[in-house]
C-alpha cells in the first residue's frame, strides 16, 4: 500500500510518543482554527446581507455595519409585489414541481427497464444517455430554441417543463440503475406467479422497494431545477412567465440603474430563506444523499 | 428523432423467453422506454445533433436561406480575439478552480475527520459536526444569488469588504473596484465559485475518508506515521477516484461557469477579462443572431470538455492510479 507513494511526507508534526497529548492539542486547536475561519467566511456574508434587507438604500450607502434604523418588512413587500418576486416564485414553483414529478416517473420507469430487461439495444441507450450527461447544455442550446418554436412551446411554462425533463431524465437514470439492478428477482417472479402485470408489478413492487434511491435523486434534481438558469434566460423570455433564478438576474441588472438595493437583498433573502429551512430539517439526509451519489 | 427510437421497444423483454408479447407487456415497454427516451432523443440528442450540422453553416436563424460554409466558422472563431480570450479565461478557470476546490475541501475534510486525538482507534475532531452542516450550506443556494450577494460584499462604495478594509487602515481599499479592475475581477470570481463549491466535496470527501478501513490508519500509526503522512500515503490513494470524478465535475463546472460570471459581471468584466465561452456563444446566438457561429462555439466548448476529462484521466492513470487492484 506505501509502497505505490513516492511522495516524501513533510516531517510529521508529533514529535515523540509521550508527547502525544500536547501534539494532538496543537493539531487541533490549528484544525478548528482553519475550520473557523472558513464557517466565518460563508456565515459573514449570509448575516451582512440578512442585515442589509432591512436597511434603506441611503442606509447601505452610508456605513455597511450599521444598523437599520427601523426594522421593517417594506423591501420585502416591495420585492415580492413591485419587483415581481412572488410572480417568479409562483412560477417556479409550478416549473419545478411538475418537471419534478414527471422526471422521476419517466427516470424511474426508464431505469428499471433499463436495469431489468435485456433486449436488443440496451447497452447503446444506457451509453446514450451516459453521453447526454457529459454534453454540455450549451451545444444542444441553439437548436432547442428553434425546436421549442416549432413545436409553438417557446416562452411557455408547458415547454420549459418539458425541457427540464429532458434535461434532468439521463442523471435521474443514471442514478437508480444501480437501486433497481441491485433489487432481488424473487419478489418479481413472486409477484408474477400471483398474476400481476408487468405495470402492476412496477408500481406496486419494485417502485417502492427503490423508495431510498427515489428520494436521494429527487433531492439532487430539486436543487438543480430550483438553480437552472441557462435554460429558462435562454428558453423563457416572456416577462410574465419567469422563474425566480433569471428574474432575481433581471432584477439585479435593474437595480443598478434604480438604485434600490434594500430591495435587492431583501429579494436576496427571499430565494435562501426556502432553501435554509428546508437544509436546516433535512441535512442529515441531503448529506446522506450527497455520498449515495453516482459521484464515488 | 425516429431513427434509432423505433426499433427498441419491439423486441420483447428475453428474460422471460417462454411468454407471449401480451397487450400487457407491449404496452408497458411502449410507455417506459419509449416515452422517456422519445424525450431525450427530441430534445437533447437531436439537437446536439443539429449543433454540430448549423457549426457548419452561415445559418442567421430567422433566414430560411442556410448555407453550407465548411469550417470558416472555426476559422473566424480561432482568429475573433474576443473568444481566443473567452478561451483563455476559460482554461485558466478549469486549471485553479477545481485545483483550489479540491486542496481546500480535502484540508478541510481531513482535519474533521483525522484531526482527533491520537490515543486508541483514529477519531474525527470532536464537535466538529457544526463546521460540516455550515460549509454544506452554500451548496443549496441558487447559484445565481451566491453571484448577486457577492457582487455586493465587493461593491466598491457599500460593500462589505471595502468597509473592513478601510476600518483597519487600509484607506487604499476606498472605492476599489474589486469586479472592476483586470488585476482582480477575475481572481475574485474565482473565489466566489469556490467559496459555492467547497462544502459539497468537503462532504463528498468526508464520506470517503470515513469508508476507508480503520485497520490502515492503525497499521500505519504502529508504523510510526504521523498525520500529515497518514494524510499522503493512506488517505490520498484511496480517495483517488473521488478525487478524479470530483476534478472532472467541477472542471466541466469551470468551463461553463455562466451562471456566476453573469452575476458577477455580466458583460465579461473590464476588457472582458472574466468573460466565458459560455458568454460568449449566449450573446453571439441570442443577441446577435449568428446561430451558425454560436454552434460552433458550442462545438469547441464540448471538445474543451471531453479534452478536460482525457486530461484529468490519464494524469490520473500515469501517477499511478486505475493500476491497483481494489480492496
Amino acid at each position: 500500500m506505501t509502497a505505490t507513494t513516492t511522495r516524501k511526507a513533510p516531517a510529521p508534526p508529533a514529535p515523540a510518543r509521550p508527547a502525544e497529548a500536547r501534539g494532538d492539542r496543537g493539531v487541533a486547536v490549528v484544525s478548528h482554527t482553519v475550520l473557523a475561519i472558513w464557517t466565518v467566511l460563508i456565515i459573514v456574508p449570509l448575516l451582512w446581507t440578512l442585515l442589509s434587507s432591512f436597511k434603506t438604500t441611503s442606509e447601505i450607502f452610508a456605513s455597511p455595519f450599521s444598523l437599520p434604523k427601523d426594522w421593517n418588512f417594506d423591501n420585502y413587500v416591495s420585492a415580492w409585489t413591485t419587483a415581481g418576486i412572488g410572480r417568479y416564485f409562483v412560477n417556479t414553483v409550478v416549473v419545478v414541481g411538475c418537471a419534478l414529478v414527471i422526471v422521476m416517473i419517466l427516470g424511474a420507469m426508464c431505469a428499471y427497464v433499463l436495469a431489468r430487461y435485456r433486449f436488443f439495444g440496451n447497452r447503446f441507450i444506457y451509453y446514450l444517455m451516459l453521453a447526454g450527461l457529459t454534453f454540455p447544455i450549451f451545444l444542444a442550446i441553439v437548436p432547442l430554441f428553434f425546436v421549442l418554436r416549432n413545436l409553438g412551446l417557446l416562452n411557455t411554462l408547458p415547454g420549459l417543463i418539458i425541457v427540464y425533463v429532458a434535461f434532468a431524465l439521463p442523471f435521474t437514470v443514471f442514478f437508480l440503475h444501480p437501486f433497481f439492478r441491485a433489487l432481488p428477482n424473487e419478489i418479481g417472479e413472486a409477484a408474477e406467479m400471483d398474476g400481476c402485470g408487468e405495470w402492476r408489478k412496477f408500481f406496486q413492487v419494485m417502485l417502492p422497494m427503490a423508495r431510498p434511491g427515489m428520494a436521494a435523486v429527487a433531492i439532487f434534481n430539486f436543487l438543480g431545477l430550483w438553480n437552472q438558469f441557462l435554460l429558462p434566460v435562454a428558453l423563457n423570455t416572456k416577462k410574465d412567465n419567469y422563474v425566480l433564478s433569471q428574474g432575481m438576474a433581471e432584477f439585479a441588472s435593474q437595480a443598478g440603474y434604480n438604485v434600490n438595493f434594500g430591495r435587492l437583498f431583501a429579494a436576496v433573502v427571499i430565494m435562501i430563506l426556502p432553501v435554509a429551512i428546508v437544509y436546516i430539517l433535512f441535512q442529515r439526509q441531503l448529506q446522506g444523499s450527497v455520498t449515495q451519489g453516482p459521484m464515488h | 428523432m425516429t431513427d434509432t427510437a423505433v426499433k427498441v421497444p419491439s423486441s420483447p423483454p428475453r428474460r422471460r423467453g417462454r411468454r407471449r408479447i401480451t397487450f400487457d407487456k407491449a404496452s408497458f415497454m411502449l410507455v417506459f422506454l419509449g416515452l422517456p427516451l422519445a424525450l431525450f432523443l427530441g430534445l437533447v440528442v437531436w439537437p446536439i445533433l443539429q449543433a454540430f450540422w448549423y457549426s457548419l453553416t452561415d445559418w442567421s436563424g430567422f433566414s430560411s436561406t442556410m448555407n453550407f460554409v465548411g469550417l470558416r466558422n472555426y476559422r473566424t472563431l480561432f482568429t475573433d480575439d474576443v473568444f481566443m480570450k473567452a478561451v483563455r479565461n476559460n482554461v485558466l478557470l478549469a486549471l485553479v478552480v477545481p485545483f483550489v476546490t479540491i486542496v481546500l475541501a480535502f484540508t478541510l475534510a481531513t482535519m474533521v475527520t483525522i484531526g482527533g486525538s491520537s490515543r486508541g482507534a483514529v477519531r474525527g475532531l470532536r464537535n466538529s459536526d457544526f463546521y460540516r452542516i455550515i460549509s454544506f450550506f452554500p451548496h443549496v443556494i441558487p447559484a445565481i444569488i451566491i453571484g448577486l450577494l457577492w457582487a455586493q460584499m465587493f461593491d466598491p462604495s457599500s460593500g462589505l469588504l471595502n468597509g473592513v478594509l478601510t476600518k483597519v487602515g487600509l484607506s487604499g481599499f476606498d472605492s476599489y473596484p474589486w469586479l472592476g479592475d483586470t488585476r482582480t475581477a477575475m481572481p475574485v470570481s474565482m473565489f466566489v465559485i469556490v467559496w459555492g463549491f467547497v462544502g459539497f466535496y468537503m462532504v463528498l470527501f468526508i464520506a470517503a475518508i470515513k469508508g476507508i478501513p480503520a485497520e490502515l490508519y492503525d497499521a500505519a500509526r504502529i508504523d510510526g506515521a504521523g498525520r500529515l503522512r497518514m494524510a499522503f500515503s493512506v488517505t490520498i490513494p484511496m480517495v483517488r477516484d473521488t478525487v478524479q470524478t470530483a476534478y472532472i465535475y467541477i472542471g466541466i463546472f469551470a468551463l461553463d461557469a455562466f451562471v456566476y460570471m453573469t452575476a458577477l459581471n455580466p458583460n465579461g468584466g473590464p476588457e472582458n477579462s472574466t468573460l466565458t465561452m459560455s458568454q460568449d456563444l449566449f450573446n453571439t446566438a441570442f443577441a446577435k443572431g449568428r446561430f451558425g457561429l454560436a454552434s460552433a462555439m458550442g462545438v469547441v466548448m464540448a471538445l474543451a470538455t471531453l479534452a478536460f476529462a482525457a486530461l484529468v484521466f490519464s494524469v490520473n492513470w500515469l501517477t499511478g492510479g486505475g493500476r491497483r487492484a481494489r480492496r
